[in-house]
């Protein structure tokens, strides 16, 4: 190296010029191969789901045997479980998040309060399972119900939206708060006026997330709420209900004489509202980023 | 702005929430049926339940798989009213339900079933012993590999012998053990435990080297079943209806309903209309042998 | 940071009636309880799990037969044995390859993106990797038992394609956006100062990464691994998809395999409340969260190490 002189090409450089197109090359391939799976999996599961996907399948129950018919009571379901999973998990996820961001100070506590959120975040979800078994199913006697099934849910992605939301709440610039405790406003005042208002959008990114988080899991409500059939729709959260992500498992490995495009066809739905939800949540994300004032 | 953007977290919230709400209905006189159990009796159960909509609309059946020991399980912690059970009850169960309800555990039969034994259709075994089976399958036997039953299976790298079996909670699995492999004995660890009597099938039918067994109603044309003698000496029974009837194949058991107690009200009616001809009509339609 | 947030007090509700200032106690209440709630459901989860499986694991568990015997017959009517190491194996041998495809895959991913590529390309990559991770754990497992096991079948002559590879593959895949996210994260919280100073003295941008930014983000970098390796062990729908779901200790990658969490998932339903075999699974639910707990809380330090260093 230290034979090249300034400012001239000498062979040091080019080798290593070309050594460097050959590496962005490769981690560039390295990189292709990563989106070639997801590409793949979407385009099998059009080709062979999309055939099957009518709204009929849409719209009704599964039948002879779970060899025909539709899928809609597991989409009812599955929107019950988000829904009541969601109105469980966002105001603590939220709250929690408000409390980090905004009152914690930097002391034992703090961190505690964070590791126990990582550690949360990482609880494998089989484990969780067997939390809602334990808690909700047998101790607090909610049964195998859409409640004992949510509440396992809200734990287990209120990392995703405490996360979230934190990140959307210090994206507000202390000058605001600063400038609304001069006049005189209380910390909880400066919260509800100021940050609030300032991060809500934010704050909705990452619920949005929760939601297809939640949506996709299977192991937690396979022993919380979620039925092999039901021949009716839930009416309440004490009822069980059919699960998209618990049916597309039973249709794959327990129902016999299955068509090949019924399970494509149900995994196909499960993707595309997860990664749709997904998708809503990114394009918000970086819509807000690209239009924030400050 | 600031009353949009609370509006909107609002509406997104309440929105899910009534979505879910609104697609429930409101029909509040329904009587609902907890039927858990047996992976093997899950189908012909779920037909039951979809059938029996259509007789009394009033009376839903919710019906969920998982294993007899899970119906069983759940029969003991008292959240289902009809357990499914491919296999008898053990005294311990029995006397775990009394223990936990009061009540002694009612056993109805509702079907009769072979256990059907199976390779994939490059293999050219027609029949096999039973003995031949403990050896392929117990704890103690010895046989690893196609050659040592005599034959060579054209696809099968090694000759070596897939063992697929069903996870242990399955009553298929308990039948199994005690009727092949003898009271007390236990599989060698090292076979493929499925989730269900139809991943068996799948994977056989996929696999040139593999043997599995599943209840009869699961059986498709991509496997080759087998026949089975009880001995050296014995004829080789194939598993029919007829064969699973009179009990002639080795392999037939009947299939359970549990309930705590004698069975009351909409439970009692369920249960009669299962063993009435029209419920037994299904039995047949799903490949199961009807009781009478 | 510390000393911006500190707010004067609460000593100036400026005429404000009595009931605004309480109920603004009772917010600040309720928000300090939700603020600690996860230590709380933490805590409780252990607990429970703990609790559900302590009769167990007090009075009938052999510590070193539980840990050390590769003989898992729970339901046996004559001699039942409760022995995790297959299926502990099992685990790490499916997370093993799983990280010899993600770590690769995954830092290559994190390099390129973060050094190599901006604008619209960046944002792009991110949103395929972050969709990536989207894919529910049960389309995996789909995935790995119609379309990779009859490719393995056909691609190495094995006798059958629910084994190791097909769940490393899957898990590799699971966990690589989770590499690249962290990783990335890692990369780029390199101050500039260092690749300029790195680019001045004349080095490429490869030469810049192999030399200065991945030494300087290696902590980073472990932890980014770590996690993915935490995912990976806590992975359960599609590992039982796809693994074949046998007990035995795996002597190669075309080995069938079953996972600590793949037995909790299968035989859970099964158990009646309270038998020991009931109690047996919680205590392999304590041996994964313990696991997954280490794996995460070194993560953990490590990252706050960085953090306390770049301070």
């Amino acid at each position: 190296m230290n034979a090249a002189l300034p400012f001239s090409t000498t062979d040091v450089t080019r080798t290593n010029r070309r050594r460097e197109s050959i590496v962005r090359a490769l981690l560039g391939i390295v990189t292709a191969l990563l989106v070639l799976p997801l590409l793949a999996i979407l385009a099998l599961l059009v080709k062979h789901g999309a055939p099957a996907l009518t709204l009929d399948f849409l719209l009704s129950s599964p039948a002879a045997g779970m060899t025909a018919g539709g899928i809609f009571p597991a989409i009812v379901g599955t929107l019950w479980l988000v829904g009541v999973s969601l109105a469980i998990a966002a105001p603590i996820g939220v709250l929690a998040a408000i409390y980090l961001n905004e009152y914690a100070g930097d002391h034992w506590g703090t961190r505690i309060v964070n590791l126990a959120i990582v550690n949360l975040a990482g609880v494998p979800s089989i484990v969780h399972a067997l939390f809602g078994v334990g808690a909700f199913v047998l101790f607090l006697h909610l049964g195998t119900s859409i409640l004992s099934a949510s509440l396992t849910l809200a734990i287990m992605t209120l990392p995703v939206i405490i996360a979230s939301t934190k990140e959307a709440l210090a994206a507000v610039p202390m000058s605001f708060r600063q400038a609304c405790w001069v006049l005189g406003a209380s910390r909880w005042q400066t919260i509800r006026y100021v940050v609030l208002p300032n991060s809500i959008q934010g704050i909705l990114t990452g619920v949005i997330l929760q939601v297809s988080r939640a949506a996709g899991e299977t192991a937690p409500v396979m022993f919380t709420g979620a039925a092999f059939y039901l021949p009716f729709l839930p009416q309440s959260v004490n009822d069980q209900c059919m699960a998209l992500s618990m049916h597309l498992f039973t249709l794959s490995t327990q129902v016999p004489g299955v068509p090949e495009a019924l399970p494509y066809a149900t995994a196909l739905v499960l993707v595309g509202l997860v990664m749709s939800v997904n998708l809503t949540s990114i394009l918000l994300r970086s819509y807000l980023r690209s239009r924030r004032r400050w | 702005m600031n009353w949009m953007n609370r509006g909107a977290m609002g509406a997104a919230l309440l929105g899910a929430l009534s979505v879910a709400w609104a697609c429930s209905g409101g029909d509040s006189s329904r009587v609902l049926i907890q039927n858990k159990g047996s992976d093997t009796l899950v189908n012909l159960a779920q037909a039951w339940a979809e059938n029996y909509r259509a007789v009394k609309p009033a009376v839903a059946i919710a019906v969920s798989g998982g294993g007899s020991g899970t119906g069983i399980a759940a029969l003991i912690n008292g959240t289902v009213d009809i357990a499914n059970a491919s296999r008898e009850m053990h005294a311990e169960e029995k006397e775990q339900v009394r223990a936990h309800s009061g009540k002694d555990a009612t056993e109805h039969r509702v079907a009769r079933d072979a256990i059907v034994v199976y390779v994939s259709k490059a293999n050219p075994l027609e029949k096999i012993k039973l003995a031949d089976l403990a050896c392929i399958y117990a704890e103690d036997g010895t046989c690893q590999s196609w050659t040592s039953l005599g034959i060579e299976v054209p696809g099968c790298a090694d000759q070596k012998i897939i063992r697929v079996s069903r996870q242990s909670n399955s009553g298929t699995y308990e039948f199994f053990r005690d009727a092949v492999l003898g009271k007390g004995k236990d599989f060698k660890l090292g076979s493929r435990d499925m989730q269900g009597s139809k991943d068996v099938v799948d994977l056989v039918g996929k696999t040139p080297c593999a043997i599995g067994y599943s209840g009869m109603g699961y059986i498709t044309s991509d496997v080759k079943v087998l026949c089975l003698a009880k001995d050296a000496s014995s004829p080789c029974i194939a598993p029919t209806p007829a064969s699973a009837k009179s009990g002639e194949y080795a392999l037939s058991r009947w299939l359970y309903m549990l309930t705590l107690g004698e069975p009351e009200g909409d439970i009692k009616g369920y249960l009669d209309w299962i063993v009435s001809p029209a419920g037994q009509k299904i039995v047949a339609d799903t490949g199961f042998v009807p009781v009478n | 940071m510390g000393s911006d947030r500190e707010h004067a007090g609460g000593t100036h509700d400026l005429g404000r009636s009595r009931t605004a200032v309480a109920a603004e106690r009772v917010i600040e209440a309720v928000i300090r309880i939700c603020g600690f709630s996860a230590i709380f459901f933490v805590f409780s989860i252990f607990l429970f799990v703990l609790l559900s499986g302590s009769d167990f694991i007090i009075h009938r568990l052999d510590i070193r037969e539980f840990l050390l015997s590769p003989e898992w017959v729970p339901t046996s009517v004559s001699n039942k044995r409760y022995g995790t190491m297959a299926l502990t194996l099992g685990t790490f041998s499916v997370t093993g390859l799983a990280m010899l495809i993600a770590v690769p895959f995954g830092l290559g991913a994190a390099v390129f993106v973060s050094e190599f590529t901006d604008g619209r390309t960046k944002e792009v990559l991110k949103v395929v990797i972050e969709l990536l991770a989207a894919i529910p754990s049960v389309v995996w497992g789909f995935i790995g038992l119609v379309i990779m096991n009859p490719l393995i079948i056909a691609m190495f002559d094995a006798p059958i394609g629910l084994n190791v590879l097909n769940g490393g593959i899957l898990l590799g895949l699971m966990s690589v956006p989770i590499i690249v996210s962290i990783g990335e994260d890692a990369i780029k919280a390199v101050p500039d100062s260092y690749r300029e100073a790195s680019m001045a003295m004349g080095a490429t941008r490869w030469q810049t990464v192999v030399h200065v930014l991945l030494p300087a983000a290696r902590s980073g970098l472990l932890a980014a691994v770590l996690l993915g390796v935490g995912r990976a062990i806590g992975e359960t729908i599609a590992v039982l998809m796809a693994t074949g779901h046998a007990v035995q200790i795996p002597h190669s990658p075309l080995d069938s395999v079953r996972t600590l969490t793949a037995t909790i998932a299968s035989e859970l339903g099964e158990t009646a409340r309270g038998s020991d075999h009931y109690q047996a699974l919680f205590t392999i639910g304590i041996l994964l969260f313990a696991l997954t707990f280490v794996v995460n809380l070194s993560a953990d330090l490590i990252v706050r190490g960085v953090r306390g260093e770049q301070r």
